[in-house]
């Protein structure tokens, strides 16, 4: 469904993005992670044809995005990071001057526009403007509005940004409905952890404008960050010892009653490292394992936290 | 070509739908030219006098009425950018951009959309003053509204292409727009007349494709349709539009980046 190779893009002397080789099949959920300046909006522009890669070439949906910019138009759905829909309009308008743009017939239009408003709980907003609707209400808008042509191909960019958990986890609902019943690729930016690692199939992880990583969240994460654990103890020094021995240890901390490490397999570190502090006579208490997260993943391929660069 | 007609159509309806919902705001829009021309109307005929160029055709809005209604294309389509620079904040014009739309139908239809309102006023306010003794000669009155929508195109055209040529310095627009608006209008001889001005001004508005477009609405709502006014007129209104036109598509193609 994509196919790109060595794509880059520069914005005078900042390199944006320094090559890009990507291929996504037809039916995958792809989420494109990485923090803010990574690169992944750029990309997206660059596939969705808003603008031009300074090299390399991207093929989206059968259509290099170069040479035949119109025929990928045609093919996918694009929800950006603003409003799609102009806020000055009413809801039903936009809805179905968007289908008229992709060339729908009324009928059709309206038996879309109707299942749509209906999935996505926009029912009650039709007649209401753009500029009087809440945050909430105005993402559900834009991918409704990017779903009005029943994309093969949908790109959505940063589709829950400043939404509440509990409204992400609706339009998240509405999105996987949509997908199962048209059978859509998605490919989604975002810097929500959680939302790449619970939603995605695939996650690219994206970093100063290349890609880092390529997988499944879980492969990722016991590839590339393991598991940490944590015992609480009467003399941290000698219980940090013990765990630093172990095969694929490494980020061994001790404080003040506590010894955490990061490990290849927690519970088999946990046996291990209570089974020699036994030996040694060392006092250790619980005993705890923690799965990594994908903020782990970038951490150990980058030696920065996802989480702060996000929160700077 | 069809594409083109077809997606300029598809544009044209999206810009008119707020329009047609919000019926207020065109109420509104209709009635502003017509307090200008009676708080400005009694003030110009008692400066100017019953001698000149202001009184020589009969009333003295046989003069101001043509005037009112360039002025009211005027202020009207110079200030459409603003839409589009709101679009560009909202991510609207993001939207549109990714559809298959072409770029030209883009510019083209939201600039022929322009219009709609402006033959609304226009209408209107000839309507209003022909009780007032605003003598009416429709086929001039018919070719000087066609003349002014033309003009309208162009000028809306070139009012989007400067809001995107300053979409990332958005408070540019009303800068640059209100700078050329005054000296343009001032010199165009259409609140004033320019004849009892300096010879320098008078050269200056011989520069003005304005000054033109406001003696061609004067010779053609006097029903002089077949003036040497009217003919220049017509050029400067045409050259407005394929300048406006030529301008606007060409920012609109780079509006992406």
């Amino acid at each position: 469904m994509i196919q790109t190779k060595g794509l880059t893009k520069d914005f005078g002397a900042v390199h944006a993005v320094r090559g890009i080789t990507l291929a996504i099949e037809p039916g995958e959920l792809v989420a494109v992670l990485g923090p803010n300046g990574a690169g992944k909006t750029t990309t997206m522009r660059m596939l969705t044809t808003l603008i031009a890669p300074t090299s390399g070439s991207a093929e989206v949906a059968g259509h290099d995005v170069v040479r035949s910019p119109g025929e990928v138009r045609r093919r996918i759905g694009y929800v950006g990071q603003g409003n799609g829909a102009g806020h000055q309009h009413r809801v039903a308008d936009e809805l179905h001057s968007q289908a008229a743009i992709y060339g729908l017939s009324r009928a059709d239009a309206r038996t879309r526009v109707g299942s749509l408003v209906e999935a996505l709980d926009l029912g009650d907003l039709v007649k209401r403007k753009v500029s009087e609707l809440s945050g909430g209400q105005r993402r559900r808008l834009d991918v409704a509005m990017g779903l009005v042509h029943a994309p093969g191909l949908l790109f959505l960019d940063e589709p829950s940004t400043g939404l509440a958990p509990q409204n992400r986890a609706n339009l998240w609902e509405h999105i996987l409905r949509m997908r199962a019943e048209h059978d859509m690729t998605i490919v989604l930016t975002t810097h929500y952890l959680d939302e790449a690692d619970s939603m995605a199939e695939r996650v690219v992880i994206v970093d100063q404008g290349e890609v880092i990583a390529d997988d499944t969240a879980s492969s990722l994460k016991s590839k590339l960050a393991g598991d940490r654990v944590a015992f609480s103890t009467g003399s941290p020094s000698d219980l940090a010892a013990i765990v630093s021995q172990l095969p694929g240890s490494s980020e061994v901390e001790a404080t003040d009653g506590e010894v955490r490490a990061r490990v290849a397999d927690g519970p088999v570190a946990v046996a291990e490292v209570l089974r020699a502090a036994f030996e040694k006579g060392i006092a250790a208490g619980s005993a705890q394992t923690f799965r990594p997260t994908l903020d782990d993943v970038f951490l150990s391929l980058t030696g920065r936290s996802l989480r702060e660069e996000n929160a700077k | 070509m069809t594409t083109l007609a077809r997606d300029t159509r598809i544009v044209f309806v999206r810009e008119l739908k707020p329009m047609i919902r919000d019926p207020f705001s065109v109420v509104f829009g209709l009635v502003q030219p017509l307090v200008f021309l009676a708080l400005f109307g009694p003030l110009l005929s008692g400066s100017v006098g019953s001698a000149g160029p202001v009184t020589a055709g009969g009333t003295v809005w046989q003069w101001f009425v043509p005037s009112i209604l360039v002025m009211t294309a005027l202020f009207g389509t110079s200030a459409v950018g603003s839409n589009l620079l709101y679009e560009f904040q909202t991510g609207a014009h993001e939207r549109m951009l990714v559809t298959p739309l072409s770029r030209s139908s883009l510019l083209i239809g939201r600039s022929l959309k322009e219009m709609v309102p402006l033959a609304g006023q226009a209408v209107l306010i000839v309507a209003v003053m022909v009780p007032f003794g605003f003598d009416l000669y429709p086929a001039g009155a018919l070719l000087g509204l066609a003349l002014l929508a033309v003009f309208g195109v162009g000028l809306g055209s070139l009012s989007y292409a400067l809001a995107i040529a300053v979409r990332k310095n958005e408070w540019m627009f009303w800068l640059v727009q209100q700078t050329l608006l005054f000296p343009l209008m001032i010199l165009s001889g259409m609140l004033l007349p320019l004849e009892s001005g300096p010879g320098w001004m008078q050269a200056a508005s011989r520069a003005n494709p304005l000054a033109y477009v406001v003696d061609a609405e004067r010779a053609l709502f006097a029903g002089d349709v077949a003036s040497l006014d009217a003919l220049w007129g017509a050029v400067a209104a045409g050259a407005t539009a394929a300048i406006g036109l030529f301008v606007g598509i060409r920012a609109m193609l780079r509006s992406a980046d």
